[in-house]
């Protein structure tokens, strides 16, 4: 890169005295939660707030740099975090030890066969057979064969879960379990992205909500593989643990680990946006019409974007993952992981990684924070329905006081793209008209 | 007074003016046609008097009454149609049920008009419960102009109504027109088939770069010779 | 041929109730596309919202169904559908014109009803808690069992009584929508402006009126289908997103844009999740006698868990958008 990249996007160099007011804020804030809740508590929140800062830069490049709507953050994040658990978690001897390995190894040969077979008996027209007769062949192949893999799948983790409890871990260190989770998250991104990107943008929106759900039921559901919702505890860190240098230092090491990789990230996005690459993906998303003069190559643009952002979803789950020390996958919720992070890109600055950082930290901040709040509140008007009308008082008032944090999510997503369509820190496009 | 009166128009699309004053002026029982090259604006101001674009000086006047700037429906209502160039069906919708769309805000008419629209476009009878998007360019460019009658406009609005059509079809096309304007309806039409257009406009106005450059009888500008030399293709 | 029955009671009738919700849902869906451009993801707590004040109506006054002989709640269906339609307008003005009327793309329109669906999802989780209610509160749901009378044939088929005031249901608001978009002057003002809004707009039609008169379609239309599915089973307030997909599913399978299609669609889908569902093994039973030796049929034969049911919808769309993305009946707007 040297300077000749005369780009549409090079501001004028101007004092960014909006990004360092901001960021004092931020830092008067998280000083504040420190002085208020102790080091400990308050160190954890910024780990997590960092790990919510990578998802948001992971979606910050499909929706602010590609205009792509991802609506299932949360089904990455859990595939990253499944890798994080999968990697690092000690091997259990009781599967390993067992005739089970090499069961499962049969059965996922036989579903290798299997789809060689229906792909070979989907090509049999080039043998001169009718195509219609090929078709029904094919699917009659497929859904039989698909019923017998099946069926010894079903046998192999029955007795997976009865007799090893579950397939255990491969106990390696937990940044494999990362590089992994953003692996496997980045090719269920390529997946769904070859189905949607040439289509209309809603559909991507469906088809990525749909796939986080599907990926939570999955990992719910399949107890050989996750031990369901029995829970997997706890994952190895990849610095020193509390329990040998005590809470605040070990999490601030942690901190300082999800630090460097924000900061790597930060650095190649940046090198990214400004290269011709990055020209050319905000080109196609400002105005599709004249990019598709430029013929195929805008399709392979979408995907190598999406993938991108979905690779750094599943890193970012995986380090969520391992932080939490817990795979729970019953507690991948779409709230927590996807609409906060839809809230923390669209409020902090689309496509801005400086903006969508500080939206990520803003964000997470003021969400735990109002969770006491919100229980504050919702207690003050029980007690104030119960003085003035006579209410009973609600059982579960933590729920509820959950349900407010839903509406409030909701309200400031609608409020923010109605009054702020462009964030607190806009991006620094220049738009030539 | 006159039945169109547009007065020095200024208008054009995000801060770019595409008309620069131009002056258009029919009687009742006329046929105005506009004629020019490309980009002179003719499109943009059949536009700018239906309303579908900003008029930013000027005035256009229907019947004495200033009207630019009102939306659509209320042009519609004051006796106002628009034949758009292209997307000028509803493809879905059957024959018939584009020209009750037509007559949307007179429902009371839609039987009297939908008889005289099909004697004005007779090929429209037998398809009417085909869909629109069906029918051959010509008969949808019947469908379109039907729709726009169905309302009982005072002026119809015709943007180049023969465009892409073979010359039999366009023949047929200006034929019908002619028999409207017979009916009492004002036309005012833009057309890129100058010399055919001019042959039934009792008024013909030659736009350039958004400005008139002759205003005559349509007579008058086929016998100019300048006119010919420059935008009659000699 | 009591399997039979069996297949009766598991396939074909529960596939027709899942099959008539998720149609009148996926038509309401389409409807909202076909005029707006987008897809409407707080569609499915729409659903929710019109089944929540049924419920309420019916808590408040639960003997109103008795004085004619029908259950409360469908008494109340029809005043739900109006406050339905009314949020719906409602949520219109406040929530989508604004973006309208700054002309943003279709996706911002996406999210802004992931926005609302939040906003719903959590008030109305708020007022009636997470867990199920009945809707059937001071009536008793009758169960029909109809014997068979075939000799040797001891399952009934069971069909309940919501079950069948939702397949009349069903059918009322099918012929309704058919000839409200076909014989009315509004419902033909719906399919041209649908078909191109400019010129519906240069033909007098007022857009806006339209645009109202769609969303109290879907907000009435959504109130059915959450009503009907509570009904069914119970009202349960964390259906939102497991519902969105496969209604959306259905409204692309049909042809987005296209309301019969979204019809087809959504028994397409429900039926394709109930096969998926049931269990082969118990139709294959008869014949285990003939099989060869080495072919022993394991107990389970379905092609997913119900805990997997969700994978249907999301399968049948992959395969529609990678096969047709029109739609089985071409849609107007991929």
């Amino acid at each position: 890169m040297d300077k000749t990249t005369t780009d549409s996007v090079v501001a004028p160099r101007r004092f960014p005295l909006r990004e360092i007011l901001l960021f004092l804020v931020l830092l008067a804030a998280v000083l504040g939660v420190y002085a208020l809740m102790g080091a400990a508590y308050s160190t954890r929140m910024l780990v997590e707030a960092a790990c919510y800062a990578i998802l948001a830069l992971g979606l910050t490049i499909q929706w602010g740099y590609a205009g792509q709507f991802n609506a299932g953050v949360m089904g990455f994040v859990a595939l990253g975090g499944f890798c994080a658990m999968f990697f690092s978690v000690p091997v259990n001897e009781a599967f390993w030890g067992s005739e089970l390995p090499g069961e499962l190894a049969r059965v996922l040969l036989y579903g290798i066969g299997a789809v060689l077979l229906v792909v070979g008996a989907s090509r049999l027209d080039r043998l001169g057979v009718p195509r219609r007769l090929r078709t029904t062949i094919a699917v009659v192949l497929a859904v039989v064969l698909y019923l017998v893999v099946i069926s010894a799948l079903r046998e192999v983790t029955d007795q997976i879960e009865s007799r090893a409890g579950f397939v255990g871990g491969l106990g390696l260190p937990a940044w494999v379990g990362w590089i992994f989770g953003g692996a496997l998250a980045g090719g269920v991104g390529y997946f769904i992205g070859r189905v949607c990107l040439g289509l209309r943008s809603d559909y991507l929106a469906i088809a990525t909500l749909g796939i986080a759900e599907i990926i939570k039921a999955f990992l719910k559901n399949s107890d050989w593989l996750t031990r369901g919702t029995a829970t997997v505890s706890p994952l190895p860190w990849p610095v020193p643990g509390p329990a040998e240098v005590g809470f605040t230092l070990a999490r601030a090491l942690y901190f300082s680990v999800t630090a460097v990789l924000i900061a790597a990230i930060f650095f190649l996005l940046h090198r990214a946006y400004h290269a011709p690459w990055g020209r050319m993906i905000r080109a196609i998303r400002d105005n599709e019409v004249s990019a598709s003069a430029m013929g195929k190559t805008i399709n392979r643009r979408r995907l190598e974007i999406f993938v991108l952002g979905c690779i750094l979803m599943g890193i970012g789950g995986a380090v969520l993952g391992s932080f939490n020390s817990l795979f729970d996958p019953q507690g991948y919720l779409p709230l927590n992981h996807t609409f906060l992070v839809l809230v923390m890109v669209i409020l902090g600055g689309p496509g801005n990684n400086l903006g969508t950082i500080f939206g990520a930290v803003a964000v997470y901040v003021i969400w735990l924070m109002s969770e006491p709040l919100a229980l504050f509140l919702m207690e003050l008007a029980v007690s104030f329905g119960e003085g003035a009308f006579g209410w009973d008082t609600p059982t579960n008032l933590d729920s509820r006081a959950l349900q407010a944090r839903v509406f409030v999510i909701g309200l400031l997503i609608t409020l923010v793209l109605r009054f702020a369509p462009k964030g607190l820190l806009p991006e620094k496009a220049k738009h030539i008209a | 007074m006159p039945l169109l009166d547009a007065r020095d128009v200024h208008g054009g699309y995000g801060g770019m003016n595409i008309l620069n004053g131009v002056d258009m002026a029919i009687e009742a029982d006329e046929i105005g046609v506009i004629i020019g090259p490309n980009g002179a604006g003719k499109s943009t101001m059949l536009k700018a008097i239906f309303g579908l674009l900003h008029v930013s000086q000027g005035e256009v006047l229907l019947r004495g009454e200033p009207i630019q700037n009102l939306p659509t429906n209320k042009l519609v209502h004051k006796g106002m149609g628009f034949v758009p160039q292209e997307y000028n069906v509803f493809p879905s919708l059957t024959v018939k049920e584009n020209l009750q769309m037509g007559a949307y805000l007179k429902p009371g008419n839609v039987k009297r008009m939908l008889a005289q629209v099909y004697e004005f476009f007779p090929p429209l009878l037998e398809k009417r419960h085909q869909p629109a998007g069906e029918l051959s360019g010509g008969q949808r460019q019947m469908v379109a102009m039907g729709r726009a009658l169905m309302a009982e406009p005072e002026l119809l609005l015709l943007d180049e109504p023969t465009a892409g059509l073979s010359p039999l079809y366009m023949h047929e096309i200006l034929e019908r027109v002619k028999a409207i304007n017979a009916a009492g309806v004002g036309v005012l039409m833009v057309e890129q088939n100058a010399k055919q257009a001019l042959a039934i406009a009792d008024k013909g106005f030659v736009l350039a770069n958004g400005q008139n450059r002759f205003t005559d009888t349509g007579a008058a500008l086929l016998a100019d010779p300048e006119v010919a030399k420059s935008f009659l293709g000699g | 041929m009591n399997e039979l029955v069996f297949f009766i009671n598991n396939v074909v009738i529960a596939g027709s109730v899942t099959g008539s919700i998720y149609a009148i849902g996926a038509v309401g869906v389409t409807l909202i596309f076909s005029i707006m451009r987008f897809a409407h993801f707080a569609h499915g707590d729409m659903m929710t919202f019109g089944a929540f004040m049924v419920l309420l109506l019916t808590t408040l006054f639960p003997q109103a169904g008795a004085a004619i002989g029908v259950p409360t709640p469908l008494i109340m269906l029809p005043l739900a559908m109006v406050l339905t339609a009314a949020l719906a307008v409602g949520l219109d003005r406040a929530f989508y014109k604004p973006l309208r009327a700054h002309g943003v793309k279709p996706i911002v329109f996406v999210i802004a009803s992931l926005g609302v669906a939040l906003m719903l999802q959590g008030l109305i989780r708020l007022f009636a808690g997470t867990g199920g209610q009945s809707l059937y509160v001071d009536d008793r749901k009758e169960i029909f069992r109809l014997a068979l009378p075939i000799e040797g044939v001891r399952v009934p088929v069971v069909i309940t009584e919501p079950q069948l005031y939702l397949f009349a249901l069903t059918l009322v608001a099918v012929v309704g929508l058919h000839v409200f978009l076909s014989r009315s002057r509004l419902g033909k003002a719906m399919r041209a402006m649908s078909d191109n809004p400019d010129l519906a707009q240069a033909s007098g039609i007022n857009t806006h009126t339209i645009v109202a008169v769609t969303w109290m379609l879907a907000g009435g239309l959504a109130a059915i289908a959450g009503t009907l599915l509570s009904l069914d089973v119970t009202f349960k307030p964390d259906l939102s997103f497991f519902l969105l997909l496969p209604i959306f599913a259905a409204a692309i399978v049909g042809g987005v844009g296209h309301p019969y299609g979204a019809i087809a669609g959504g028994f397409v889908v429900g039926f394709a999740e109930t096969l998926a569902v049931f269990n082969w093994n118990v139709l294959l039973r008869p014949f285990r006698d003939s099989l060869p030796e080495w072919l022993s049929l394991p107990g389970n034969l379905a092609f997913v868990g119900t805990e997997y049911k969700i994978v249907v919808p999301f399968f049948i769309l992959v395969v529609i958008l990678v096969w047709r993305p029109t739609g089985i009946f071409k849609g107007k707007v991929i």
